[in-house]
């Protein structure tokens, strides 16, 4: 659509990416400052007297943070890859008694708030000793993956039959049908899941923080959060924290942009 | 062979059939809900049973530690006649739901229209506009809260460069409320603007070029065209985004906890203080499901209205 000319199109464009990009990039040259130049008058966007040791300093605090998140994405990526593709798959692909009632079923829970379900999980994560344990922070969220399991539905509903049908013929399980046959089929589907989960994952904020209580077990956004009266106590100190906490998302986005992107707009209105 | 052995040949091997029928079906139904049990399992035991404990919970007073005491609707009743801070909070709520939604569709409708266009560096700028989507609300809360530092902080520091005095933001009860939308809006503007973009990509060409050969200028085309081709996307955007809006939780709680005052202080924040720093686990299920109610209202209300405005082609 040709509404304004090329030039201004460029103009606005680049306004707008300037206040997008702006905050962020504010972010990185306080965390580069010395503490008494973060703020300053008039406001300062590009890095002045870098001061690379901001980033020595929260590396002695962060590290066990850095894996906390690490690895709580990962559990949950993995989880739900393996829970969401075997459930989209046998809605999908098999027949059995119930199916289309357990997907409904599956479907409609969605549409209860979670907080709704949030504040007795937590009662009853309390009575078996969950609470200030990683536990509630990836055990009922690779079990309870709807959203990704009617992804992966889709997904499955696209394959040819041709292909599950060689399988059978070769005298496939169903299980080895689905590992080798039909899973690497739906490779676009499971990158997005995957990137919403880590996304998800690392980005959470009101799971750590009503269940961890203890240092060593909190993620690093939360615990940027919750600690910074008593570690990040300089507001260099948090931005360095702060952009330590977005890179690996922003990274993450970077490489698999096409698939989240595909993700979003598959969910949004084609279903 | 007479007919009499052709029969019961027949019908031995019928039986054999339904046997092996049988048998068969019943595998197939084992190895099917095999495939689902972890999910079944997962949202019997961390959906159904906690949903089911939450609406009996809201029916108590309970502090989650003793027993729960059965009080009736007394929960539901005193919201609406003896809590100040629910109707407030529900009040704020509704403030930031309806002005953070126009804002990020009418933007991320902007954005969109400008991403449409296949001119070079289109993809650096879509990757600009939804960086912050992908950020976590912690990094960007305490950006946002030095921005908005009255004396040093960065918005004031540019608009007394203007020669404007700002405002006290977030220690401002009128003003934390705007600077918080406004960050919200900066935030989730992405997600619009994706779900619009992918409609414009996929926009029939053949009305743009009657529409050309009819000589409409190209805000007619936007007004006549583009916009009423879009009406199903913006229904779902205005669905989603009073789902997400009305649950606003994040942001609050790093860049303002509710306040000053409680003029900040949205639903969700309000059930969480209820329920994990009060202890008034019944209270707050309670309000749990006055939110499903209104959520579910809406989206009803909003899904019926679609026949007055929405255009499918």
């Amino acid at each position: 659509m040709r509404i304004v000319g090329k030039t201004s199109q460029y103009v606005v464009m680049t306004l707008f990416a300037v206040a997008f990009l702006a905050p962020l990039v504010w972010m990185i040259s306080a965390s580069l400052r010395p503490e008494a130049k973060v703020l300053s008058s008039p406001p300062k966007f590009l890095p002045t007297d870098t001061q690379w040791s901001n980033y020595g300093e929260v590396f002695d605090l962060i590290p066990v943070f850095l894996w906390n998140s690490v690895k709580l994405a990962g559990l949950n990526v993995i989880g739900i890859l393996i829970v969401a593709s075997m459930a989209g798959y046998a809605f999908a692909r098999l027949r059995f008694a119930g199916r289309d009632i357990a997907f409904m079923v599956l479907l409609a829970t969605s549409i209860i708030p979670g907080i709704a379900y949030l504040i007795p999980q937590y009662i009853v994560f309390q009575h078996i000793g969950w609470v200030d344990t990683q536990y509630p922070l990836w055990v009922p969220k690779v079990l309870t993956p709807v959203f990704a399991t009617f992804l992966m539905r889709q997904s499955f509903l696209t394959i040819p039959n041709e292909l599950e049908d060689a399988g059978k013929i070769d005298g496939a399980s169903t299980f080895g049908i689905y590992w080798r046959i039909m899973l690497p089929q739906t490779k676009p589907a499971l990158a997005a899941i995957g990137v919403f989960t880590f996304l998800e994952s690392w980005n959470d904020l009101f799971g750590p923080l009503i269940y961890i209580t203890s240092e060593n077990l909190q993620t690093l956004p939360v615990a940027l959060a919750q600690f910074q009266g008593e570690y990040f106590t300089k507001i260099s100190l948090l931005m360095a924290g702060a952009t330590i906490s977005v890179v690996p998302v922003i990274a993450v986005f970077l490489f698999a942009q096409r698939y989240f992107i595909q993700g979003i707009t598959m969910t949004g209105m084609k279903g | 062979m007479s007919m009499a052995t052709i029969t019961m040949t027949r019908r031995t091997s019928d039986a054999v059939n339904t046997a092996d029928v049988r048998r068969a079906r019943r595998k197939q139904n084992l190895t099917g809900w095999l495939f689902i049990s972890p999910i079944v399992v997962g949202v019997v035991a961390f959906q159904f049973f906690p949903i089911l404990v939450s609406i009996a919970a809201s029916l108590t007073d309970w502090n989650g530690i003793s027993a729960p005491k059965f009080v009736g609707l007394k929960n539901f009743s005193e919201m609406f006649t003896d809590d100040p801070l629910f109707l407030q909070t529900f009040k704020n709520t509704v403030y930031f739901t309806l002005a953070s939604i126009p804002l990020t569709i009418g933007i991320g409708l902007v954005l969109a229209l400008l991403c449409a266009r296949p001119i070079r560096g289109v993809a650096f700028f879509r990757t600009a506009y939804f960086a912050p989507y992908v950020t976590n609300v912690v990094a960007i809360g305490f950006v946002w809260f030095w921005f908005f530092q009255p004396d040093n902080g960065v918005i004031n520091g540019l608009l007394s460069q203007l020669g404007i005095n700002g405002p006290q933001w977030l220690s401002s009860s009128s003003w934390a409320m705007p600077a918080v939308i406004m960050v919200s809006v900066w935030q989730g503007i992405g997600y619009p603007m994706i779900i619009l973009l992918a409609g414009l990509q996929g926009l029939p060409n053949e009305f743009y070029e009657s529409a050309k050969i009819d000589g409409a200028a190209a805000w007619q085309r936007l007004r006549f065209i583009t916009l009423p081709l879009l009406t199903p996307h913006f229904l779902f955007l205005l669905i989603t985004q009073f789902i997400s809006s009305f649950q606003v939780f994040g942001l609050i709680y790093v860049m303002t906890k509710g306040g000053p005052g409680h003029a900040t202080s949205v639903y969700i924040y309000n059930i969480y203080q209820n329920a994990f720093s009060y202890g008034k686990v019944g209270y707050a299920s309670a309000m749990a499901w006055i939110l499903f109610v209104v959520i579910a209202a809406v989206t009803f209300l909003q899904w019926k209205l679609q026949k007055r405005w929405v255009f499918y082609t």
